[in-house]
């Protein structure tokens, strides 16, 4: 595949990369090096369009902090301690993944799988604890109907709660991926994409942790 | 943000890479960029030493927190700079953003988020603040 001034011809080229090839398939190599940095720059743009959404909440819970409604106030539920341990979780399976990732440039399927498992249970471990922190409050009457600032922080937390359910899924998918075909050229550029977002999560639970959780107990 | 940075040694590479015919010779171009890759996406010691930025970052406002030992107004400024000084941490040991021309685009993409996500922030706390203070029942002139 010759790299052409057509546009439609490019395209087609985006296409073909859409499909999995054998890494040592030594014709293709070439083609696949510009496709990694477009797909990966379409993926960070996504993202950002992702932070603007969670800005959104953001500034709607800050609005919305004090309309308490009577109901209890953030120093009366929040347990910092219990947050502390879902920072961890957060933050180890940060780490995991970047080991998986330094893994998969040393071309060590196990260790990639590995890593990823770890960064999964971890994964799982804080959204177990998350869903457990939301039952408690509902059933000591503290649910996202009791005040506005209720209402804002169950949609903050959950928001964030379902991008880490849907890395959860998507890591679900790497597996069949990883174990289907190994560290191909397409699967390479599909544990980047879900690095940056697993990363990026991390980033706004530094936002949550930080002006709800502490903000919230000051 | 890695991979973006490995695009310029790669097209870089690629006139090398190009006239040479022979499977071996692709092969061997294979496995300089994948070695090459390491570099882009932040080595074992790298990755550590974000880790353990970031767990003191996030030690630090929490044990102030629950150590109760200054005022709010003093605290709540303290944990957003420090919060600020962790994801700076997280952005660039772990998604790898740097100033280097191959990451312009997803630099120059990271700058307009964060005017947007200002301009949101600030701008719908500061209207909300003034509804609050001017239009209050309780602050309206009672005749």
């Amino acid at each position: 595949m010759s790299k052409t001034i057509n546009p439609v011809a490019g395209y087609e080229n985006q296409i073909d990369s859409a499909y999995d090839h054998n890494p040592n398939d030594a014709h293709h190599a070439g083609d696949h090096h510009d496709e990694g940095p477009k797909v990966t720059l379409g993926f960070w743009i996504y993202l950002m369009s992702d932070c603007i959404l969670f800005a959104s909440i953001f500034a709607t819970y800050a609005v919305l902090k004090g309309n308490t409604a009577g109901g209890p106030n953030g120093r009366e539920i929040f347990d910092l301690p219990y947050v502390a341990v879902e920072t961890a979780l957060l933050l180890i399976s940060s780490l995991t993944y970047g080991l998986a990732m330094i893994s998969m440039e040393a071309n060590k399927l196990k260790a990639v799988i590995g890593w990823l498992a770890v960064t999964a249970l971890c994964g799982l471990g804080f959204m177990g604890m998350e869903i457990h922190e939301f039952i408690k409050l509902i059933e000591e009457g503290a649910g996202p109907d009791r005040s506005a600032f209720l209402s804002a922080f169950f949609t903050l937390v959950g928001t964030h709660g379902l991008h880490v359910t849907s890395g959860l899924i998507w890591m679900g998918v790497m597996f069949v991926h990883l174990f289907k075909r190994g560290l191909t050229p397409a699967n390479r550029i599909r544990l980047m994409s879900l690095s940056l977002f697993w990363h990026f999560l991390d980033i706004i639970w530094i936002g949550v942790f930080t002006i709800v959780y502490l903000m919230g107990a000051a | 943000m890695s991979t973006p940075d490995n695009a310029k040694p790669r097209k870089a590479r690629s006139p090398h890479a190009k006239p040479v015919d022979t499977d071996q010779t692709h092969a061997e171009v294979a496995h300089h960029d994948a070695h090459h890759d390491t570099a882009g996406h932040g080595t074992v010691k790298s990755y550590v030493i974000g880790f353990i930025l970031s767990v003191i970052l996030t030690a630090i406002p929490f044990g102030l927190t629950m150590a109760h030992m200054m005022p709010a107004a003093t605290l709540i400024p303290v944990v957003v700079a420090i919060g600020v000084v962790q994801i700076l941490v997280h952005l660039y040991f772990f998604l790898h953003m740097n100033t280097s021309s191959s990451q312009t685009w997803n630099n120059s993409a990271f700058i307009f988020t964060v005017l947007i996500v200002g301009i949101l922030v600030i701008g719908s706390l500061w209207v909300m603040y003034h509804l609050n203070t001017n239009m209050m029942p309780g602050m309206m002139p009672v005749e």
